[in-house]
Parts: structure tokens; sequence; C-alpha cells
């Protein structure tokens, strides 16, 4: 029998106890294990309810504009040569990223729990903004912290996301990114336990965050199937997405994990060289261990500390992986592979000429490896990009870059 | 019985409450951390714990924080921890704790740590962020070496969980005071009664309670209630104060005394 693809065997994870095989799990202080406990039963009792499913349906609809267009790339594919391409539209939510499917979903959880208060930890500003904007709509009092490094990288989502009401915690330690942001979350809310529902933005963190996660996002895959069978009458040869934490990634592959012919490409930040603190690329660079409450593949020194990381898009730079990445790459379901910020900055450029479609700097990464790919394949062959984020809030960045 | 288990029967005996004080190794360099576990057990520590610096602890205040930083910035390893550990040993039957996260730990090899941290002196370990659920393993090797394991209980636990951290716990039980990260603070909180009843009521072992606990007023209401006090931020706080002071030590030893016998 064959492991890897066996029908059944991939979908049903994680356990009980939030392993994915060997990782995943819950790593974190006692204070925060009850909590993560009811967290749990909250949202197996709200996945089951289908009240619930339909209210977060009805905002995913009417409120973020789902389903979100499979656009056909023809420019980029004849220029290309090759597979044709279809880019899932992800870009195309309201908020401008597939952030804000999570966050319609842990938003009316919070809201079921009785919970006030809400805090978030951001990198790109893509997650704080989606968080905002949520519990905006939702009433909700909402906190985020976000490294002072992204912040200034980041500036428009800053002001975005002060515009929706929340409030902004600049953090200072560290390396100012989204693992530290991530630090101060926790620290916030091992604090205020009580009152305060923790907004995770990606499929990381303590079970049962990553599976919720995954399930929030899950509907992207389930879209793009339906949408390449409607449009082509057969699945794509390969799915391929960037992978920072991985809920993107994660979102567009699930449906697909048990089509044994379905290629899976993960892309990481290459960053700008392959030693340790200029890339993020955690399957090449880095070794299984615990960060942030989970078990997974880590950038980090012989002893044990936590590595830094480079990237040109705050949303890939994160020291760790989700779990279930992890877990689907052992059992070499998904191939993982990384692309450079120079190579980002061209996909980026070619997609805005071919298809006028400026993408967010981490979903480049997913269009350079198409760059890659694409030539080696036939006409037939059809390849579907998750195109998770639009690009307004990275144009500096880029001007900067192409300037020198 | 382990090197704990005496000193918590010795103590009560006694009729006396148990002096825990924390220090990160290397903070601000190794040679420091030597001379202050030295000068805290002169002053009446009846076990040190010994913080094992990482990179990343979210489940500590901006003290232990910035404590972190200055001993990773210096060069910390764990190899070097350990090898003060073993001098350490030569001049002091202090108990010693190893506190730490868990990646640094497993990075080095849980096993081979555990043999070596007990070759060279170490009597228990507590992981903040090893949660009784992932403990199984780490907790044989720790049984399997002889060396005590304690958990946390926190005020969100409930009665069963507190039942299983009770059953994975030898030497004490260390009692969070409240929700929160460490650090001093001006007043002990209540929830900490009824937690310790909660621990009561399903285990004999000694409870030692920490976060927050910073003055001796804090230390003599622990000792109402519960075998011992855990002191953390406000001793590395003495230390952070006294950086560049040859008598640092001394100095961190007196702040001891102080809180030890409120004068």
């Amino acid at each position: 029998m064959n492991e890897t693809t066996g029908r059944g065997s991939l979908g049903q994870i994680p356990d009980s106890r939030g392993h994915f095989g060997p990782y995943g799990g819950k790593f974190v202080p006692e204070t925060l294990m009850h909590p993560l406990e009811e967290l749990e039963q909250a949202y197996l009792r709200a996945r089951q309810d289908p009240g619930f499913q339909a209210e977060l349906d009805r905002l995913l609809r009417d409120y973020s504009g789902r389903p979100t267009p499979l656009s056909r790339a023809d420019r980029l594919s004849r220029q290309l040569g090759g597979a044709r391409v279809y880019l899932k539209r992800e870009d195309l939510n309201h908020t401008g990223a597939h952030k804000i499917n999570n966050c319609l979903g842990q938003g009316l959880l919070a809201k079921r729990m009785g919970k006030k208060r809400v805090i978030a930890e951001t990198g790109a500003g893509q997650h704080g903004v989606a968080t905002a904007t949520v519990c905006a709509l939702l009433d909700l009092d909402c906190e985020v912290y976000m490294g002072e490094e992204d912040m200034r990288r980041q500036e428009l989502n800053v002001f975005r996301m002060r515009l929706l009401g929340a409030k902004v915690h600049g953090v200072s330690s560290g390396s100012q990114t989204l693992k530290d942001a991530i630090n101060e979350a926790i620290r916030d809310w091992v604090t205020n336990v009580r009152s305060t529902y923790y907004l995770i933005g990606s499929v990381l963190s303590a079970h049962p965050y990553p599976m919720m996660v995954r399930d929030f996002q899950s509907v992207i895959g389930r879209e793009a199937r339906e949408q390449i069978l409607e449009r082509e009458g057969r699945l794509p040869h390969t799915l391929l997405a960037c992978v920072g934490g991985g809920s993107n990634a994660i979102g567009l592959f699930h449906a697909f994990l048990e089509d044994e012919t379905v290629a899976m490409v993960g892309v990481e930040a290459g960053g700008r060289g392959s030693n340790l603190g200029e890339h993020a690329a955690r399957f090449s660079g880095g070794k299984p261990g615990i960060l942030q409450g989970t078990y997974s593949y880590v950038l980090q020194d012989d002893d044990g500390q936590i590595a830094k990381t480079h990237s040109i898009s705050a949303g890939l730079d994160y020291a760790s992986v989700g779990p279930e990445h992890a877990f689907l790459r052992d059992r070499g379901r998904i191939r993982y592979t990384s692309a450079t910020d120079q190579e980002t900055l061209e996909a980026l450029h070619l997609l805005s000429r071919t298809e006028g479609i400026v993408s967010a700097l981490e979903s480049a990464h997913a269009v350079a490896e198409v760059m890659r790919l694409a030539p080696r394949l036939r006409e037939e062959d059809l390849l579907l990009v998750n195109l998770s984020g639009r690009g307004d809030k990275d144009v500096q960045t880029v001007a900067a870059a192409d300037s020198g | 019985m382990t090197r704990i288990g005496q000193m918590f029967d010795r103590a009560r005996q006694q009729g006396r409450g148990v002096f825990i004080p924390y220090v990160t190794l290397g903070d601000p360099d190794l040679e420091t951390s030597r001379r202050v576990v030295l000068e805290l057990e002169a002053a009446g520590a009846d076990l040190v714990e010994l913080g094992v610096p990482f990179s990343d602890p979210l489940a500590d205040g901006p003290v232990i924080q910035r404590a972190t930083e200055r001993a990773l910035d210096r060069g910390f390893t764990l190899e070097k921890g350990l090898a003060l550990v073993a001098d350490l040993r030569r001049h002091t039957q202090v108990p010693l704790l190893l506190f730490s996260y868990y990646n640094p730990l497993f990075a080095y090899g849980f096993e081979r740590l555990v043999s070596a941290a007990k070759q060279r002196g170490i009597d228990g370990f507590l992981i903040t962020d090893l949660s009784v659920e992932e403990a199984e393993g780490p907790l044989a090797v720790l049984r399997g070496a002889g060396l005590d394991s304690v958990f946390l209980a926190a005020p969100t636990s409930t009665d069963e969980r507190i039942r299983k951290i009770a059953a994975y716990s030898s030497g004490f039980i260390y009692a969070v005071s409240r929700t929160g990260v460490t650090g001093a603070r001006k007043s002990l909180s209540d929830e900490v009664q009824s937690l310790i009843r909660k621990i009561r009521s399903q285990t004999s072992l000694p409870v030692a309670v920490g976060f927050g606990v910073s003055e001796p007023d804090h230390l003599r209401q622990v000792w109402s209630r519960a075998e011992g006090a855990v002191v953390g931020s406000a001793i590395v706080r003495c230390i952070e104060r006294n950086i560049g002071q040859p008598d640092l030590a001394q100095r961190v030893g007196e702040f001891a005394r102080w809180l030890k016998g409120g004068c």
C-alpha cells in the first residue's frame, strides 16, 4: 500500500491531541492549557452547528465577496511557454488577502465564546488588517502586536488598522518581526486569558489553532477544485502557493490532498542567500524543534536558539512553519522549494505587466516558481497558483528595491 | 529521595518556609552566575533555580527577557552552563533545578542532556512550555535518571489537570500565583489561595509559589500557605542594577537576606 497517498490517510489529521504525525501538539505554559481546551471544545461545537456554518458562509459571500475568481493567465502562460496557468484570486477578497477567511471564522467563534477583546499578531499587516476589520464588523475590541521593523516596512497597513479602530502595539524585542509579535501576543494572552480571544493568523501555535485555521482556509481549495473541474474538466498538474506559516498554502492544498495525480509545491522565502539568517527556508535550512506552541521545522542554531530570518516580504520571514506542512513534507506529499528576493521581484514585475495584477510580495514567491516550472511542462498541463494577496502594501518596498 | 525532597523534609521538620531564588545562567556572564549562586546559598537559599536562556522566552516578563539577552549576547551555551554546574557542585550541596523552555534542551538531545546534567549535579528539571500532554517521553527520561520533574500548576488549571500535574511531578509542584508572565508585583494575587487548596486536595507533594513574589511580606504570606516561595524577577533585577559593581554577588546576597528576613 502506498502510505503517502492512501485514501483517507491525509485528510483526517490531526489526532485528538493535535498531532500531525510527530508534529504539532501543545507546547505552552500551563496557564494556557485549559483555555486551549475550552477553545477546542467551542470550535468543535461550532463546526457541528449548521447555524454557525450558515453565518460564516453568508459573511464569506456577502462581506468578503466569495467565491473568489479563478483567472486564466493567458499572457503569462504564453510568455513562459509550456503549462497553462490559473490564478486563484484571493487578492480579490475584502481587505486584499486570504487572511479574512480565517478572521471571519475565528471572529464569529470569539463572539460565541462571549469574549469581548481580541488580540492578534501580524507580520505583513494583512492578518492585522483582517482582524481589525472583523472586529469592527462584529463589535469586538481589537489590539494587534506588530514588530517595529514590520511597522516600518508596512506602514500603510498600520494606518489601516488604526483607521479600523484597532490599537497597534509596536514590538521592539528580538528581530522586531512576526516571531517577536507572537511572543508579545502570547504574553498578553497569558495575562488576560479569561477575557481575551487570541486570533492567530496562520496554521501555527498550539492545537487547536493549526487545525482550526486550516479548516477556515480550506474554502480556497474547495472552490478552486470545483472551478477548475468546471472550466477544464480535469484536475491541475500542480498547485503552488507561498509558505510563511502556511495558511494560504494549506487552504489551497487541503481539498486536493487525496487527488493522487495532483502535485503540490510550497514556496518558502529564499531571501538573499543560503546562510542562516539570510532566508526563511525552514525545510532546507531548519530542523525539527519547538517554537511558540508547536513542534515543527525551525530555523535555529546548534544550541537551539531561534535564528534570525530575512525575506523581502514581511509575511514569509517566520522561523518556523505550520506542523501540518512538516508532516506532509516528510510524507512526500508536498514538495517545498524557495524563491529568492530577486526572483520574487522579477515574478512580481512579470505578473504585473502580463496580467495587470500587482500581487503581494508573498504571493509573488509562488509566481517565481511558476516561472521555473511552467516552461518544463506541456500545454495541456494546468498550474494552479494561489494568489494569496494584492500588492498595494508592497509598492514602496518594490520601488525601493528597484531603485537599488 | 533526591536532594530536593530531603531539603523539603528538613524544612518541614524545622517548621520553616523554603526560599527558592532564580538566576539566569550567564547573566551577565558565567563567572558572575557562579558567585551569585554561592552567595545566595550563603544567604539561606534552600534551592536555586538555574535558568537556561532561550531566545524566545514567551512566559517571561521584561526583566528576565533582558537577562536572557545579556546571557546570549555573551555567548552562553548549554555546554558552558553544564560546566558551571559541575564547578558549583565542588562548592555547594544546595539543590539545583534546571529551568528552561523545551527547545534548547531538545536541541541538545534530551536524553544526553539529562544524563550530563545528572552527572554534573542537577537535581531536577522544570520546563515551562512542556505541558503534561507532551511530557510522557521526557518524564520517562527524567525518572529513569532519578531526577525530579517539576510541573507548573496555574490558576486556570482544572482539578482534572491538577491531578495529572501531580502525578507527573516529583520534588514539588510549582504554583503560578496569577495568570501572566514572570515579573515582580506590588501585591500577591488572591487566586493563589484557591489554587493551593486545589493542589492540596490532589497530592501531598510540597508546593512552592512563584510569579510576582518580590518583597519580604510576599514571602511571609506565601509561607503561611505553602512550603516554598520562588523569587525570580526581583533577584534578576537586583543583578541587573548592580552590573559592573565588583561586589555584585554580595549585593544580591544582601538582597536575598533582606527578602528572607524582612528587616
